[in-house]
């Protein structure tokens, strides 16, 4: 493998990464602010479908984001109502309209399958493209990846870094907290949401407008998931959740390099490697923070609990739980 | 500024929280409010920092009508509320945690805010620490730092001395007095006496939901307090206790420590006999609990060893039972009927369900539970839940461990219960209790444990005790001559 | 009287609302909506093929909704249950391809299946051990697993047990003729994977409502602090709760490689266990409604495959209809308070 290659390769990762990133900073929100949005991946099919329908009737990209920010919302508004409202389990909603909008998907969609719509256009930066490797690696791409690259550090730095990102990261931990500082929780937790939810929307779009140009019955089914399972991966945290998806990307792109490979391992294996990964990651992450073990570690000198801590990072401590205010 | 409220009624279905409160509360001064567990402190709290809507009453601040209804109005208003487990952020450092929610949008001035308070109050507090790796009293600190800095001009402190060091509670009442100074009010929310001796201006005491004694200037003596707490002592012919046997004990503690998250409990030597009713006497949160929960092996101690019938103790000891306070959570499955819960703790696992009809109408008969053998238990009341979660004790038990037995309960109930332990008692079995209610425990115990400052005394018959020995033992007074 | 009437009340505007919006659904796809309900729920039982094509989806249906009601009851999501049908089809593909002429068939029909009951009970308990001990929710463990479970079949079906010559998704060399299940004339339907099923029916609705051992995983479900207070050993029982699930979705993958693929394909789950999880989740741990509503989903699944031809909609509205009804019902209990968090 030669060093053009190597760019090549790693310009095509930042390139197909791109929903997934959107989509798993949508998660990230909602599950910071404590909501578990466990119908991602109905929700992003449904979306994508709605983005490109539109984007097709009306021959207008625009409006085909629009559309699809607007179902990922509404479906977020609905778990939020029927979650953070009513209490109902998020796990049993969630999985419901994973399912159920699924389905909506392949039956809404049905007259649009293999037809050819609007998608968005190449925009290399001009001036920028021609900086040596950064150019073709970050510059050569279109709006929606772009886009995927500003997110994470804006998210990142209004979350960890802002006062109202404070306030976010309270939510997933301990809203009672903020209820007695004069919060007012549940309005925040639908906020958060329904923005989640678009982000969503926008990552469903981004499949059918631009990677993966046009709709099919479950055109991009289990991505939701995988993203879902990359935000627990990067312990909720922009960065990391960032890598989880090049990781994932990565590794998805090698699988397809090593068709030929000299390990006779058949490629479509090697695409589940990344599950192995991160159910093996999870597994000795959780172990770590498991309160069985908190006695032990709080033994360890401060350096190496810190490193155990960065390494464990555990989930928003009211994540899935329902606010009940009294 | 100058609060007071008048008339406030707030009620939790049949209980009645708080009845008829009527206080004003003078600016620069700290009061205490006493009561013991359940006498409504911790609601009156909360209704003045606006986590309740009162029912009925009116709250003035400054002689103007304010109705508090959310945590923001009296936020605004300038009421703030540290509670027992103080409400922060643990994965926070010290500055998010008081910066989050605050409207004062440069962390700079924050900091500066944080350095003055700490000087001004003596906490060495840093703005960079973890709020996870704080101790309560430091996690105490801090709460109290955030709400000067967001313009509290009412401090309350629910029960702020449990569970940290004698130097935090020194630290902590200088700090109390440092704000006063200032014009600054606190309400000092405690049910202990030494502490309202040692640091309020006034005393506003509470019992059962009523105020007993209102805005008492200092000094007032202990016994005076102890009386109004507790109100006067069941005086009625008692049931004759029975003398300490001292055979072979139930229970033996060889030199055991226990401890939780707050609380550090003995060493303790002592042996508990068959065929009694030992009640737990002491305050509220001095330990009672944790005791408890070693005996019943759910926690292992720290050191030393705790037998029963001679061979230490494990979890799951079929002979011994432990009936938790918090039945619906701990104590029995709210969706299920009493028969089977009868048929859950059989042991026979593919044999095929009996009817175990006989025995749960028996059941029903001897503990005059109001239930159908097929009614889930969680739609029956209160004291037919805790009936049925007696009935529910196997024969075998040799051992019963109860937190408040009749919490909530009338006065029918109360006695069928009892009469049924100490039937139970009669057969060989060693029943302990606690409960917030001393005469209570001065009327069904043969002996009595006083739980103060960490340590447990002796056992004591209780036919040697008076309940003014009883109430001064609990409030601290000649309890070391009755330490083992 | 009064308390059951309202009982039943709720779910049967939940059901309705649930039809009414899927009506609108058909509305705005233009499509004839009473046309359309009538081969939904008429569709799969026009002629004795249709019915048997019906039986054939019902059969592995009701097994995993069967295994489902138990790790319910155990209070366990079991999102793996897909996986756990794949790896049944792995093991009992594994045991068959030691079959030689002259074998007894009917050995390596009962060895298949247990191998496949086996290797469902251990992916199961797999999830199980890793929420027990590692504190990985079952969801995110059962998802990955399922994505194992797939990559296994894969890995056989393109690399050690490819077709001669040629590797494709169609899946592995096909299994001997004598080694496929005997259908009724005319269909392809087998009678044992729905005897089977109704099998397992009876003895988990036994285990689960009339033996110590289910009330003791009901119990574990509904609260596991009081349940070990009281002796039940928790965690045993959501074990092997666990484990019987596994097993129940293991044999529903053997019989669907032994009786309809006869071979191994990637897809053995094919979303029947997805559809499982939402029987399951309408009936909750009560296996007494188990049968009624997964032959309802299996007769308008079924039914729905003849909407493309004969009204020109597409079938995927089954799903639609069912996500509807589910979600549906999940909040009017909601409402009554009978479902929280």
């Amino acid at each position: 493998m030669n060093w053009t290659q190597l760019l090549t390769d790693i310009a095509a990762i930042i390139a197909v990464s791109a929903p997934l990133i959107i989509a798993t900073m949508g998660i990230y929100l909602s599950e910071r602010a404590g909501v578990i949005n466990l119908s991602v991946d109905g929700s992003m099919l449904l979306a994508g479908m709605t983005g490109f329908a539109v984007a097709y009737t009306t021959n207008n990209l625009i409006l085909g984001f629009v559309a699809a920010a607007l179902v990922g919302g509404f479906i977020a508004a609905l778990i939020a109502y029927l979650g953070v409202r009513l209490r109902i389990s998020q796990t049993a909603i969630g999985f419901v309209l994973a399912l159920l909008c699924t389905d909506l998907s392949s039956f809404l969609g049905n007259p649009y399958v293999q037809q050819t719509g609007p998608a968005v256009p190449a925009w290399p930066i001009p001036g920028l493209t021609s900086i040596p490797v950064l150019g073709q690696l970050f510059f050569r791409h279109d709006a929606v990846i772009y886009l995927s690259l500003i997110l994470v550090p804006l998210l990142a730095w209004w979350i960890m870094r802002t006062r109202s990102g404070l306030i976010v990261r309270g939510l997933g931990e301990r809203p009672d907290a903020l209820f007695a500082r004069g919060i007012d929780v549940i309005r925040w937790r639908y906020l958060m949401v329904i923005v989640g939810g678009v982000l969503i929307g926008l990552a469903g779009a981004a499949y059918t407008l631009d990677l993966k140009q046009g709709w099919t019955y479950r055109h991009m089914a289990g991505t939701g998931w995988i993203a879902l399972a990359i935000v627990i991966f990067g312990a909720w945290r922009p960065w990391r959740i960032l890598l989880g998806c090049y990781f994932f990307a990565a590794l998805q792109t090698m699988a397809s390099r090593l068709q030929d490979n000299a390990w006779q391992i058949p490629t479509q294996v090697l695409q589940v490697a990344p599950f192995v990964v991160m159910i093996l990651v999870l597994a000795v992450v959780n172990s770590l923070g498991a309160p069985e073990l908190q006695r032990w570690i709080n033994r360890l000198p401060m350096p190496l609990r810190r490193v155990i801590r960065f390494l464990t990072s555990p989930a928003p401590a009211a994540l899935g739980k329902p606010f009940i205010q009294q | 500024m100058h609060v007071s409220i008048q008339q406030i009624n707030k009620s939790f279905g049949p209980v009645r929280a708080n009845q008829d409160i009527t206080i004003a509360f003078a600016a620069g001064q700290i009061h205490g409010i006493l009561g013991e567990n359940g006498a409504g402190k911790s609601t009156l709290m909360k209704l003045l920092s606006g986590v309740y809507k009162p029912d009925s009453g009116q709250m003035f601040i400054n002689d103007h009508a304010v109705t508090l209804g959310t945590p923001r109005h009296a936020v605004q208003i300038g009421i703030g509320m540290v509670g027992q487990d103080p409400l922060d952020v643990p994965v926070f450092n010290v500055l998010e945690n008081i910066a989050c929610g605050l409207q004062m949008p440069n962390d700079a001035d924050i900091r500066q805010q944080i350095t003055h308070w700490s000087t001004t109050l003596g906490f060495p507090l840093s703005p960079d620490q973890r709020m996870r790796d704080l101790t309560v009293g430091q996690r105490q600190q801090v709460e109290i730092v955030r709400l000067l800095i967001a313009g509290s001009d009412v401090v309350i402190l629910d029960e702020p001395t449990t569970g940290i060091t004698a130097a935090q509670v020194d630290a902590l009442f200088a700090a109390l007095k440092a704000i006063v100074a200032t014009g600054k009010t606190v309400l000092f929310v405690t049910h202990k006496l030494d502490e309202i001796v040692a640091l309020c201006d006034t005393v506003t005491i509470l019992r059962a939901g009523q105020l007993v004694g209102t805005q008492l200037a200092m000094p007032v003596s202990k016994e005076t307090m102890l009386i109004a707490m507790f109100g006067e002592f069941f005086t009625h012919a008692q049931l004759s206790a029975k003398p300490i046997p001292t055979d072979a004990p139930r229970w033996k503690l060889h030199d055991t420590q226990l401890h939780d998250a707050t609380f550090v409990l003995g060493p303790l030597n002592l042996s508990l006999p068959k065929g009694m009713i030992i009640g737990l006497a002491g305050l509220e949160g001095s330990g009672q609990r944790l005791f408890m929960h070693h005996l019943a092996g759910i926690t292992d101690p720290d050191r030393g060893q705790i037998d029963f019938n001679g061979t230490p103790i494990t979890r799951a000891n079929p002979t011994v039972a432990w009936l938790p306070a918090d039945r619906l959570h701990e104590g029995i499955i709210g969706a299920m009927s009493l028969r089977e819960h009868v048929l859950l703790m059989r042991d026979s696992l593919l044999a095929p369900l009996q009817t175990a009809y006989e025995k749960s109408t028996q059941l029903i008969a001897d503990y005059a539970i109001k239930a159908t053998p097929d009614m889930p238990l969680q739609q029956l009341s209160g004291g037919n839940q805790q009936r049925a979660m007696l009935a529910l004790i196997p024969e075998s038990a040799q051992g019963i461990l109860l937190e408040h037995p009749t919490r909530g309960l009338d006065a029918v109930s109360a006695m069928t219960i009892w009469h049924r332990l100490q039937v139970r008692r009669d057969n060989g079995a060693t029943v302990l209790f606690f409960s917030a209610d001393l005469s209570e425990v001065m009327q069904y115990s043969d002996a009595i444990l006083v739980f103060f400052g960490g340590q447990v005394s002796r056992l004591l018959a209780r036919d040697t005790l008076s309940e003014e020995a009883l109430a001064a033992l609990i409030g601290g007074v000649g309890f070391a001559e009755v330490t083992a | 009287m009064k308390t059951k009437f309202v009982a039943l009340r709720t779910p049967v505007i939940a059901m309705g609302v649930g039809i009414a919006i899927t009506a609108v659904l058909l509305l705005l796809a233009g499509a004839d909506v009473l046309a359309a309900f009538g081969v939904l729920l008429s569709g799969a039982l026009t002629s004795p093929s249709r019915i048997s094509d019906m039986l054939m989806l019902l059969s592995p249906l009701l097994l995993c909704a069967v295994g489902l009601t138990t790790s319910f009851a155990a209070g366990q999501y079991n999102l793996g249950i897909e996986g756990q049908m794949t790896v049944g089809g792995v093991a009992a593909m594994w045991f068959l391809r030691g079959y030689h002429d002259g074998s007894p068939v009917v050995l390596f029909w009962i060895g298949a299946v247990l191998c496949g009951m086996l290797m469902g009970a251990v992916w199961a308990m797999l999830v199980a051990v890793l929420k027990r001990y590692m504190h990985v929710s079952e969801i995110f463990a059962g998802l990955g697993f399922n994505f194992m479970a797939l990559g296994l079949a894969l890995y056989l079906v393109f690399g050690p047990w490819k077709r001669p010559g040629v590797a494709s998704m169609s899946g592995t060399e096909p299994l001997a003729d004598v080694l496929w299940l005997p259908t009724i004339t005319g269909t392809r339907l087998t009678l044992v994977t729905p005897v089977l099923a109704i099998v397992m029916l009876a003895v988990v609705w036994r285990l689960i409502r009339h033996t110590h051992w289910g009330l003791q995983v009901r119990a574990c479900g509904l609260s596991a602090l009081a349940s070990v207070r009281m002796g039940v050993p928790a965690t045993r029982r959501t074990f092997e709760a666990m484990a019987l699930c596994g097993a129940c979705a293991g044999m529903a993958g053997a019989l669907q490689i032994i009786g309809v693929y006869h071979s191994l394909v990637p897809n053995v789950a094919s979303g029947i266990g997805l559809m499982g999880l939402l029987v399951a989740l309408l009936v909750r741990a009560d296996v007494r409604w188990v049968a009624f509503v997964a032959l309802f989903f299996a007769v308008i699944t079924s039914g729905s495959i003849q909407l493309p031809l004969a009204l020109s909609i597409d079938s995927s509205i089954s799903g639609v209809l069912q996500g509807l009804i589910v979600l549906a019902i999940i909040v009017a209990r909601a409402r009554r308070g009978e479902e929280s968090a």
